[in-house]
């Protein structure tokens, strides 16, 4: 129910909703910790935290090289759920997503985990290399311990397979701006509207866009496609492999990016019909009007 | 008409039994679909099913002989016969395959080639496949094995393949796979991923099956020529499993002829240090199939050993699983000490250096043959041939002692 109240009141608002994603226990559980508080005082709507997996098939270098930080220091799965029910404690009402990769789910027993997982207080979970084609395995245990399935809409998909993610994903549908796996090194495409309008017209969950959306540029272009969220995951994760031994500044630079994505998701809509950006659905560039004309 | 024991060997859908399945990111789907519906098309076409078997015949050298050993395990009664997989273009039966799926993605309109390779023998087979019928080749190897195999990487280069070094996660045969579907989740409009084992997601797994098989009808009909009856046993080393598929297939409906798959059991089955997923790995879902895989209790995928690359692997294809499960095939683990014993053994006994691999298969025969109360006839699939062990032989022996 915390993602369905928290859409409705965006939409309300007219605002776009910001998931910004981040491992677990990356890089410390404590510092872990400290980034999720960043990320909700700075506006995060919603979360989608990550397990480290030894083998992340849908993640680029930056999650890569992420993932081996909880995994080097050897941050349990169970830590991991500790840590989100200490964020659960003290935010009741954040939507909270998990994604994780089929073995990390199936090794504990799938049954064991979704209980750990509705114990925690978590409201979704996504596992990366579950397509909806493979939904059944998990699907029984997740709605008997009442959390939602999240699936993944590619671009290319066919209206088939369009259609059972509208009919199965729960929470919101993770709409893909391109092909390829997560990660900066490209950028994002504007989600085709014909694709999300067959989503709509199959009764979709919200639309949340990833992969490859990491500036206020993306945002925009997301919001004109008419998504309702956003999600940001490499691009933070990078602050993180860049700054991880010195906590301070990574924190800082986390809080301001973080800021930044989280104002572009929640003026995105008003900016776009007062006519102060136009966003060019061409290329990946902006105009800001008054700067953009002269330049 | 099939029986109900005979469907219970077949795939349904993406499942062999309950193994197998796609777990692949969503976005890899379509790519897969696709691979599917021209795969199963390839089947019935005449065209395409004639210009492989010329590929097979006069480039590869199919059929490959039987050759029964004059000495080698020869005690007891035991008579083994030799698959010469090893005289395969390629020197090992990696070659049927991939000639099938080069040319299947060519039918698909693909010009560009990806796969993954340990120590190099698949990524030599996908070159020379590719640099036959004008693709291009893009192979993923973990650092690791580019610094231990210099002469495979350069073998793939002179054949005009491009090589990438995978240093994420391991920097091994994991690695490699891993990469190539990350290639792949992007490319799959133009590239076909050539993958190199009976693993992976479906259709991988019967596909790769599907072009091995001809290993075991020919064995079969050789066996009926030349001493009038079946083996009793069919023994082949398992990694991912390509080999060992291929010659059991067609055997897996002869209820009395045995089938024995051989595992690498690298310094000892309960050493952490083998490959042995079947025997000692647990049920989890890797590359894409639910199956056998040696993880941590977590789930996290833990690295394999074995003196054989090829079957340094730590998960296995997932019809192997279901023939273990329901125990029409049996598996054993073989010591890297038994392999190279082996390897020695076939080399002196009867002129044959055979793959670190095949070698595992070896050992075990012997051991068949020690142990024999009845005269038993034997098929061994010998995968390839040793000449690109010889370095790493010589090492191992330098190590031990005994050169």
């Amino acid at each position: 129910m915390r993602y369905q109240k928290m859409f409705e009141t965006k939409k309300a608002n007219n605002e776009l909703a910001y998931i910004p994603f981040v491992l677990l226990g990356d890089p410390t559980f404590d510092h872990s910790f400290q980034i999720i508080e960043k990320l909700i005082e700075s506006g995060a709507d919603a979360l989608e935290l990550g397990f480290a997996f030894s083998d992340p098939v849908a993640d680029g270098p930056v999650i890569q090289e992420a993932s081996l930080r909880p995994l080097d220091n050897g941050f349990s799965l169970k830590d991991g759920f500790v840590l989100i029910q200490k964020v659960r404690k003290q935010y009741p009402d954040i939507p909270i997503g998990i994604l994780t990769y089929a073995n990390l789910v199936f090794a504990q027993g799938i049954s064991h985990y979704y209980a750990m997982a509705q114990e925690a207080g978590v409201d979704s979970v996504l596992v990366a290399d579950c397509p909806v084609q493979e939904a059944s395995l998990f699907a029984e245990q997740a709605a008997a311990h009442n959390i939602d399935t999240v699936f993944i809409a590619p671009p290319d998909a066919t209206d088939e397979t369009l259609g059972q993610v509208a009919k199965h994903s729960q929470g919101y549908t993770y709409v893909l701006s391109r092909k390829g796996i997560t990660g900066t090194e490209v950028s994002a495409n504007q989600a085709k509207t014909d694709f999300l309008e067959k989503l709509r017209a199959f009764n979709s969950a919200p639309l949340v866009q990833g992969f490859g959306i990491s500036t206020a540029e993306h945002v925009y272009q997301a919001a004109e496609a008419g998504v309702d969220g956003v999600i940001t995951g490499s691009a933070l994760v990078k602050i993180i492999n860049q700054y991880y031994n010195e906590p301070q500044i990574m924190l800082d630079a986390i809080a301001q990016y973080a800021k930044t994505i989280a104002t572009a998701a929640h003026q995105a809509h008003n900016l776009i019909r007062e006519g102060l950006i136009n966003v060019d659905s061409g290329n990946d560039q902006r105009t800001t009007v008054g700067h953009g004309a002269t330049s | 008409m099939t029986t109900a024991v005979e469907s219970q060997y077949e795939y349904q859908g993406p499942y062999i039994g309950q193994y197998g399945g796609q777990f692949v990111p969503q976005i890899l789907m379509p790519a897969l679909q696709q691979l599917e519906e021209a795969f199963e098309n390839s089947l019935i076409d005449q065209e395409f099913q004639s210009e492989l078997t010329r590929l097979l015949n006069d480039y590869a050298g199919r059929p490959t002989p039987l050759t029964e050993c004059s000495s080698f395990a020869k005690q007891n009664g035991v008579r083994v016969f030799l698959k010469r997989e090893d005289l395969l273009h390629g020197g090992a039966h990696k070659t049927n395959q991939v000639l099938a799926q080069a040319l299947l993605a060519k039918r698909m309109g693909k010009n560009r080639i990806i796969a993954e390779t340990g120590a190099g023998q698949h990524g030599v087979a996908t070159a020379l496949a590719c640099a036959l019928l004008g693709l291009e080749a893009t192979i993923y190897m973990g650092s690791k094995d580019i610094d231990r195999q210099a002469p495979n990487v350069f073998r793939m280069k002179l054949m005009g393949a491009n090589v990438i070094a995978v240093d994420n996660g391991s920097g091994s045969l994991k690695d490699a796979i891993n990469e190539a579907l990350r290639d792949w989740a992007a490319s799959y409009d133009a590239t076909h991923y050539l993958l190199g084992t009976a693993a992976g997601p479906h259709p991988f797994p019967k596909m790769v099956k599907t072009y091995q098989k001809i290993i075991g009808e020919e064995a079969k009909q050789q066996m009926l020529e030349q001493i009038g009856q079946l083996p009793d046993a069919v023994v082949a080393c398992v990694g991912g499993g390509s080999n060992a598929i291929g010659i059991f297939a067609d055997f897996i409906k002869e209820k009395n002829v045995q089938l024995i798959g051989v595992e690498p059991a690298g310094k000892g089955l309960d050493s952490k240090e083998h490959g042995a997923t079947l025997i000692k790995g647990t049920e989890g879902i890797i590359h894409g199939a639910r199956t056998q895989t040696l993880q941590t209790e977590e789930g996290q995928i833990v690295e394999s050993h074995s003196v054989s690359a090829g079957l340094d692997y730590p998960a296995v294809g997932p019809e192997h699983v279901h023939l273990m499960k329901t125990g029409r095939a049996q598996y054993v683990g073989i010591s890297d000490d038994e392999a190279l014993e082996a390897f020695q053994e076939l080399s002196r006994t009867e002129g044959i250096i055979p793959a670190l691999e095949s070698s595992h298969a070896l050992a075990y025969v012997k051991k068949l043959a020690e142990e024999a109360t009845v005269p038993m006839n034997i098929l061994l699939n010998l995968s390839g041939r040793g000449d690109k062990d010889l370095t790493m032989v010589m090492d191992e022996l330098a190590q031990r002692g005994k050169s």
